[in-house]
């Protein structure tokens, strides 16, 4: 039987309570009739045989890239660059995707007689990857064969060193990126592109820039024009990394992208519930749910936490495409729109969410409230294609418990940016021009993303920027079972219930509401209409 | 007269000790040796001294150290007991030349107070804080009125006081705001201290009780830091702070990094992240606690070669000091007052603690008012003031006993203004 595509539920009064993620938790809320509930789409099957696949996409490339053997020879400088521990989510079982690619260009490498090989991490700003992070990524074998020799790096956008000025664009954008990965002969660059906003020219002119290349996308200007960041052809985001792009082609960089898909299969067995509708539970999903939400109910924080950031994805790689960046990225959206989009009528006054343990910047750490608002209003806002699923001046409500709680060691400025900055005020434009150089010029967060696992001090301003289509969008966000001081810190008003924040969000969008819940994930991308 | 006693009795004195740790500061007044009593008035020293009827009496963080039995053995040589606490006095003089008149109590009993002719250095200079002649002269000892057996105190119907002692007060300064003048002069004379070390520099003032804000308010307007962080652990106090002058007001467990970031400073930690201090920092800290974790947040977070000026009243405290040593922290105290070289030349620090007070609407920080006879409750309202969000809590002697009776359902209400 072929997976069934998104759906879109109206909620009536046989409807079963639905399912909102409440952090390392869940909660089971009654929508009011007519609101509805959109489902992903169920996981498209799995490549049959992904190493079969993934030689075919290296032998026939797209767009006007050559075969990757046919780019390689003896003597030449390769690097590979591949996505960090931001992707996929939550990490995947083993072997992760980007083994299987990287072994397989690898393979190719050694019986051309390729030697020197550098491998690279794309961290852009954030935290460097552990050694078991790295194992996992991409297998013993590979840690083995590079870690030791220093051939396994992470790049580092402070290395003054190791950054190369490419030159501006016709927009006056410096590009400056990873020098080797610059001056080698190939660069491979290795992708997971787990929602549409990844991949493409972002990757390289992202993922390997310095903070003087990604300020000029990464600001509060470029967000606005981002309608929306996961929409390319409505992204300035993007606009701007397909610029430098152009440029970092230009000035002679030589990029074999390689660009992978998952299925949305996205929990293990024990959790099977969590991508299952509702309706359809059958007694072992209400004996899961139930089972582990009587067990967390008991669990500490952080030993909840620890549980959830042990979850292994067994998520299947659905397509890869190799070759010239451009055609490759088409082809990769194409894919995954497949797999995620979901067609929804119009626009709702209110929009639901419910905030999982996890984002793409706290793998193995805590959400802190910053990425709790960053998840919230900027990637589940954004997934969508077309208009938002909440109209201009309508109400986001989030549930999460958003605990006044930080990782010290990933995340230092964001505690400083969230005790000192929001304190002063959570004004996007202010904030950018009277704070963002200090803390990107701190020499103390430089040193703690060099040397230690921290993200950098400028970090918690993208994560805010990430919220400004929202923020400027919406009249009023409201986060459900959030630690009061910190949601007020965020500037959004706390609510114990649901219904106690549908009631407050009436006094913003009126009586009689419509209202519109994202039930994910799994990541879906809604079309809107 | 009615007046509240400090005996010395050490059953009573271990009581309350006790009874503080236990139940928290200012809540063993019911067991200790404070005590409301009917006594004569006191006799006049000596010439040049007058009778003041005291209209408000402040109660400050020393005698709440006092009353808790956590002050330092350092001060037993230079108290007088019994003693009549409050050292922060507005009041009415009785007879005399100024009879009727209003007036501040300056309670400094220097050389001139005690008679002592002629005065000490200090005294000669108008340092009447650093008098040497403290426990000396026509006086039992007693550093200020408030502390000595034979002046009495603010907590009362009626003190004695030296002429010299009296800054006479005009009919514009409400009885709050004269009744700030003392603590006020305190931080004045902290802020007038570290003129040259803290003028235009990064300046942290470690709490925002009174005196942390007083301290607060003077230098923003004397000493013009050019970076001033408060330190406040309550809303109110952070409210305040921030209209007092303060350019950042931070949590006390916030402090650190907030030092760290505004210096860009490196930090020293631990392998969870946590920054234990810095190897910079700021150039100053005004330490308005006076407490071993206020001492040992100031020598994290100051400079090598920076300074660090006590001003609250600090007790017997165990601190390491390898880093004052390490980084050449100057560690300073700050007590009293008497006079200061200003841009306007040498003047008594109470005129300049008058023109803050009235520049700064000082008044404002006095928020509860309790009568004598509810000492216990004023005195737990202190030392749980900013947790009340309040500030200065004061006695309140203008009425007379049947008015306080008369209004006394309505004080309960109206207390913490």
């Amino acid at each position: 039987m072929s997976p069934r595509p998104g759906f879109v539920l109206e909620v009536d009064r046989s409807t079963p309570p639905t399912l909102f993620w409440h952090g390392e938790g869940f909660r089971l809320e009654r929508l009011p009739s007519g609101s509805r509930v959109i489902y992903a789409p169920e996981p498209l099957p799995a490549l049959k045989d992904p190493d079969a696949a993934i030689r075919h996409a290296l032998e026939s490339p797209l767009g006007d890239a050559a075969p990757l053997r046919s780019l390689l020879r003896p003597g030449m400088r390769l690097t590979i660059a591949f996505d960090d521990i931001s992707l996929p989510l939550p990490p995947m079982q083993a072997p992760d995707i980007r083994q299987r690619v990287i072994e397989a260009v690898l393979e190719i490498a050694a019986e051309v007689g390729v030697d020197d090989v550098v491998l690279i991490a794309a961290l852009a700003l954030h935290r460097r990857m552990t050694d078991d992070e790295l194992r996992h990524a991409l297998g013993e074998r590979i840690f083995n064969a590079f870690a030791p020799y220093g051939l396994l790096t992470q790049h580092d956008a402070e290395d003054p060193k190791n950054l190369v000025d490419l030159g501006q664009t016709d927009q006056g954008e410096d590009v400056e990126i990873n020098k080797r990965a610059a001056e080698s002969d190939l660069l491979v660059y290795v992708n997971i592109n787990l929602v549409a906003m990844d991949g493409g020219h972002k990757s390289v002119a992202t993922g390997l820039a310095s903070y003087k290349s990604l300020r000029h996308h990464h600001n509060v200007r470029t967000m606005l024009h981002s309608r929306s960041f996961m929409d390319r052809h409505h992204s300035e985001l993007h606009s701007s990394n397909w610029r430098m792009g152009t440029l970092i082609k230009d000035a002679g960089v030589n990029v074999f992208q390689i660009e992978t898909t998952l299925n949305t299969d996205t929990f293990p067995e024990q959790f099977r519930f969590l991508q299952r509708r509702e309706w359809e539970w059958n007694l072992r999903d209400r004996a899961g749910f139930l089972a582990s939400s009587k067990a967390l109910e008991r669990t500490p924080p952080e030993i909840a936490r620890r549980i959830f950031h042990s979850i292994r994805a067994p998520h299947q790689m659905t397509s890869v495409q190799a070759g010239e960046v451009g055609p490759v990225h088409d082809r990769t959206l194409e894919n995954l729109y497949r797999q995620q989009l979901v067609p929804v009528e119009g626009q709702s006054d209110i929009l639901t969410m419910g905030i999982p343990f996890i984002c793409p910047y706290n793998v193995n750490s805590i959400m802190n409230p910053i990425l709790v608002a960053c998840l919230g209003l900027g990637y589940f806002f954004n997934l969508y294609r077309g208009k938002p699923l909440v109209r201009e001046g309508g109400v986001v409500i989030m549930s999460h418990p958003t605990p006044w709680a930080f990782n010290p060691v990933h995340h230092p400025s964001y505690i400083d940016f969230f005790e000192q900055v929001l304190s002063e005020t959570t004004d996007l434009l202010e904030i950018e021009s009277k704070y963002e150089a200090a803390f990107a010029t701190d020499p103390w967060y430089v040193h703690l993303y060099r040397t230690s696992y921290a993200y950098h001090g400028v970090h918690p301003f993208y994560m805010w920027y990430w919220c400004a289509h929202a923020l400027s969008h919406v009249g009023k966000v409201i986060v459900v079972g959030g630690d009061r001081a910190a949601v007020r810190r965020l500037g959004f008003t706390p609510a114990s219930t649901l219904s106690d924040a549908l009631e407050m969000a009436e006094d913003v969008v009126g009586r009689d509401p419509t209202i519109t819940h994202l039930h994910a994930p799994p990541l879906l991308m809604a079309d809107v209409q | 007269m009615k007046a509240l006693v400090f005996e010395r009795q050490l059953a009573r004195f271990a009581a309350s000790r006790l009874a503080s740790t236990l139940v928290g500061s200012g809540l063993g007044v019911g067991v200790g040796p404070l005590e409301l009593l009917e006594i004569d008035p006191f006799q006049l020293p000596g010439s040049g001294y007058v009778r003041v009827a005291p209209r408000l009496a402040g109660i400050c963080g020393s005698d709440l150290a006092t009353l808790d039995g956590r002050s330092s053995r350092y001060f037993e040589h230079i108290v007088s007991f019994p003693f009549v606490p409050g050292h922060e006095v507005v009041g009415d003089v009785i007879g005399g030349a100024l009879d009727g008149r209003r007036v501040v109590v300056e309670p400094v009993l220097g050389c001139e107070a005690r008679g002592i002719d002629p005065p000490c250095p200090a005294c000669s200079n108008g340092d009447k804080g650093r008098c040497e002649h403290i426990a000396f002269g026509d006086l039992e000892p007693g550093l200020q009125t408030g502390y000595c057996a034979d002046t009495g105190g603010g907590w009362s119907a009626q003190l004695v006081a030296h002429e010299s002692q009296l800054h006479l007060m005009p009919d514009h300064v409400s009885d709050e705001a004269a009744v700030m003048i003392e603590p006020t002069a305190c931080a004045v004379h902290a802020a007038y201290s570290s003129v040259h070390t803290a003028s235009g520099r990064r300046v942290v003032v470690l709490g925002a009780g009174t005196l942390g804000l007083c301290t607060t308010a003077a230098l923003r307007s004397l000493v013009l830091p050019g970076v001033l962080v408060v330190v406040a652990k309550h809303p109110e106090q952070r409210r305040l702070a921030r209209a007092l002058g303060a350019d950042h007001v931070v949590e006390p467990d916030e402090v650190v990094r907030a030092a760290r970031r505004l210096t860009g400073s490196l930090g020293l930690g631990r392998d969870g992240g946590a920054i234990d201090r810095l190897t910079g920092g700021v150039d100053v800290v005004f330490d308005c606690v006076g407490s071993a974790d206020s001492l040992e947040t100031s020598l994290a977070i100051t400079r090598p070669g920076g300074e660090i000026v006590m001003v609250g009243m600090p007790g017997p405290v165990k601190v390491d000091l390898a880093p004052l040593w390490h980084r050449e922290v100057t560690l300073r105290g700050a007590y009293a007052y008497g006079s200061e070289d200003t841009p306007a030349g040498r003047r008594s620090t109470f005129e300049v603690a008058q023109d803050l007070v009235e520049d700064a609407h000082l008044e404002q920080l006095v928020s509860g008012r309790y009568p004598l006879e509810r000492y216990e409750e004023a005195i737990a309202h202190a030392a749980a003031a900013g947790r009340r969000g309040s500030v200065k809590i004061v006695f309140d002697m203008r009425r007379q006993p049947r008015d306080r009776d008369r209004h006394s359902d309505r004080d309960k209400e109206t207390d913490e203004t």
